[in-house]
């Protein structure tokens, strides 16, 4: 059996496994389980958009958690101001329907992803990880310091957003709901990966000399790769919203920068299912860890220094094989 | 808004620089030497901060906590070097991101689990109470202007350390060119140990001094951390005069923008609506900094050949 279809059949079997647990878990009424899944599906969203830009691109954005937050905040601000009956700034009429929050929400992070990307991109190396990081930060101190959507507290989503033809206020609708936009992103990541643009992506990563030398430049090619990663990772971030039904700033913080490229790496990176296996061990470790100790933390330090230190490749790399280029 | 006003301001800014230049020497001398980004640099800060604190506590005595949190730090530093972060130095920057964050979530609630969740408080050394008139009326914190002469005198002895020192020597040649130096016979494993372990020093001594302004809490080095970073980029990695003049600039623009500009708006403004925009913009004011900086200088003010 060759490395790829061992690959396509564990992802096969991630896939089977999403899915089977949450409706099993409803049939035996038990909702918890349900949000677990959708939590799963949610997080590996928002790392599947990150790992267009550092899988692909190996552009390393230790600030996706603005992205994430942005989206997270349109949701929250649509839904307050719909619930309250005002419009929104500019005029535009608030509503609760996800798919004009969801395209607002990409939008969004895809205008601020753009001069974000447009200054970062001049660097390289460590000083691209660490001015995404301060990007995130500003954006990060802003939401705090801003009282009118709550500021340090957070918002509220009283209401969760409703989406045409399903009840949304349901587990196990708004779990398949999520899941489609999951799987909808992990399309976008192969069409992207298998075509020119993706090609030339990745050999921007790989040699940006030699692209520059058959006349491509990189910026621009990075810089698209950058602003639609993160328009992904904002979605994902207007879904986690409504599943937990309140945005604060802890959604922008580092930390959930950090925990995003935790995801991929867990994974494997650059890998279409990567972020999905990364997503269900953490949250599963997560769960599993929290149970039995209020220390999890650390625990869970431990094991990701393991998997740094001595499991390259991440979870796909283990079960499924060395990836067939890099 | 008197001058005394604007001077104490001033001297806030010039301090919380000073500290954070000795966060970031540690961090960017790491950098400039292994090429490592180490996130667990603020874990290194709080560990001084709570060791300083502990001894502080047990033996009432704020000197023999200040040399606790150098020993503690740099101890935990050589520690944390030979056993992981050694093998780190070879990996790309991702594998050095995860790793260390990992690091940041061990150390972080390590120190939780041995000190618990509430914050520790350490007093001012008697030694340093009190205040020192200012010109123009006002009256200034004597520990804080303490502060500020460390930071002058770490300054000093780190450029007399790097430019005069068979040490300094050996880093500035580990700078260049690391291969070659350990063609020419020095123990390249030892000096990364030390520079680590100086670093970590540097960084145990700031947790310690803040420790007494601030409470002494888990989670206090990562705020620290980012800064550090922002002002490494300003500076450019990797160059200790880059790293002071970008920490006095962080700490100078940081601490004025929250005095100034809410004043500045309501000259165009109602006052609270000046507050609110001015905090919201102070707060982001150093990350516009850095950004225009980097838009014009992509490797900082000082960039070295890293």
């Amino acid at each position: 059996m060759t490395a790829l279809s061992r690959e396509t059949l564990v992802s096969a079997l991630l896939l089977v496994l999403l899915v089977a647990i949450p409706v099993a878990a409803t049939m035996v009424g038990e909702p918890f389980y349900v949000t677990l899944a959708t939590r799963i599906a949610i997080l590996a969203l928002a790392a599947v958009g990150l790992n267009i830009a550092l899988g692909l691109g190996g552009l390393v954005s230790f600030g996706h958690a603005a992205f994430f937050g942005l989206g997270g905040y349109v949701a929250g601000i649509f839904a307050t101001h719909a619930f309250n009956g005002e419009p929104l700034p500019f005029g535009l009429a608030a509503t609760t329907s996800m798919p004009v929050i969801w395209l607002s929400a990409m939008a969004l992070c895809g205008l601020v992803a753009l001069p974000i990307g447009a200054i970062s991109l001049r660097t390289s190396g460590v000083y691209f990880i660490m001015i995404t990081l301060a990007f995130a930060q500003m954006i990060y101190y802003f939401a705090v310091s801003w009282p009118s959507y709550g500021g340090e507290d957070g918002l509220s989503i009283y209401v969760r957003n409703s989406f045409p033809g399903l009840n949304t206020a349901q587990p196990l609708p708004y779990f398949l709901l999520c899941l489609g936009v999951l799987v909808a992103g992990l399309v976008l990541f192969q069409l992207i990966k298998g075509s020119r643009f993706g090609t030339a992506l990745e050999a921007s990563r790989q040699n940006p000399t030699r692209l520059a030398a058959v006349g491509i430049a990189p910026f621009g090619i990075r810089l698209v790769a950058f602003a639609v990663s993160a328009m992904v990772t904002g979605l994902a971030g207007a879904l986690f919203a409504d599943l937990n039904r309140f945005v604060s700033p802890s959604m922008l913080s580092w930390h959930m920068s950090g925990e995003l490229i935790v995801l991929i790496i867990l994974g494997g990176k650059g890998r279409l299912f990567g972020p999905l296996a990364g997503a269900m061990v953490y949250v599963l470790f997560e769960y599993a860890l929290g149970g039995i100790t209020e220390r999890w933390q650390f625990f869970l330090g431990l094991i990701l220094l393991g998997v740094v230190l001595f499991a390259r490749g991440g979870l796909l790399g283990l079960l499924a094989g060395k990836a067939r280029h890099g | 808004m008197s001058a005394a006003l604007l001077i104490e301001q001033l001297l806030n800014g010039l301090q919380l620089g000073v500290m954070l230049f000795l966060i970031a020497a540690g961090l960017t001398l790491i950098f400039g030497v292994m090429g490592l980004i180490n996130l667990a640099h603020g874990s290194l800060y709080m560990i001084g901060a709570f060791a300083c604190a502990a001894v502080a506590a047990a033996t009432g005595s704020f000197w023999l906590g200040l040399a606790a949190s150098l020993g503690a730090a740099a101890a935990a530093g050589a520690l944390m070097e030979v056993a992981i972060i050694r093998r780190l130095y070879e990996r790309d920057h991702l594998d050095q991101v995860l790793a260390t964050f990992a690091l940041i979530l061990i150390l972080s609630e390590g120190t939780r689990w041995l000190f618990g969740s509430f914050p520790l408080y350490l007093d001012i050394p008697p030694l340093l109470q009190g205040a020192v008139p200012l010109p123009g009326g006002g009256q200034y914190q004597l520990y804080r202007l303490a502060i500020i002469g460390v930071g002058i005198v770490v300054a000093v002895g780190l450029y007399l350390l790097i430019s005069r020192t068979r040490l300094g020597m050996r880093i500035r040649a580990g700078e260049s060119d690391r291969e070659m130096i350990a063609a020419l016979g020095v123990d390249i494993r030892t000096l990364y140990t030390v520079v680590f372990a100086l670093g970590a020093a540097l960084a145990g001594l700031a947790g310690a001094l803040v420790g007494a302004l601030q409470s002494v809490q888990v989670g206090m080095g990562e705020p620290a951390l980012i800064l550090a970073f922002v002002v490494i980029v300003i500076g450019g990695i990797g160059s200790i005069k880059g790293a002071l003049v970008g920490a006095i600039l962080v700490g100078v623009v940081d601490t004025m923008g929250r005095f100034l500009l809410p004043k500045l708006l309501a000259l165009t403004m109602p006052a609270s609506q000046a507050n609110l925009v001015g905090a919201a913009l102070a707060s982001m004011l150093i990350y516009i900094v850095m950004a225009l900086i980097l838009a014009l200088r992509p490797r900082g003010l000082f960039a070295g050949q890293a």
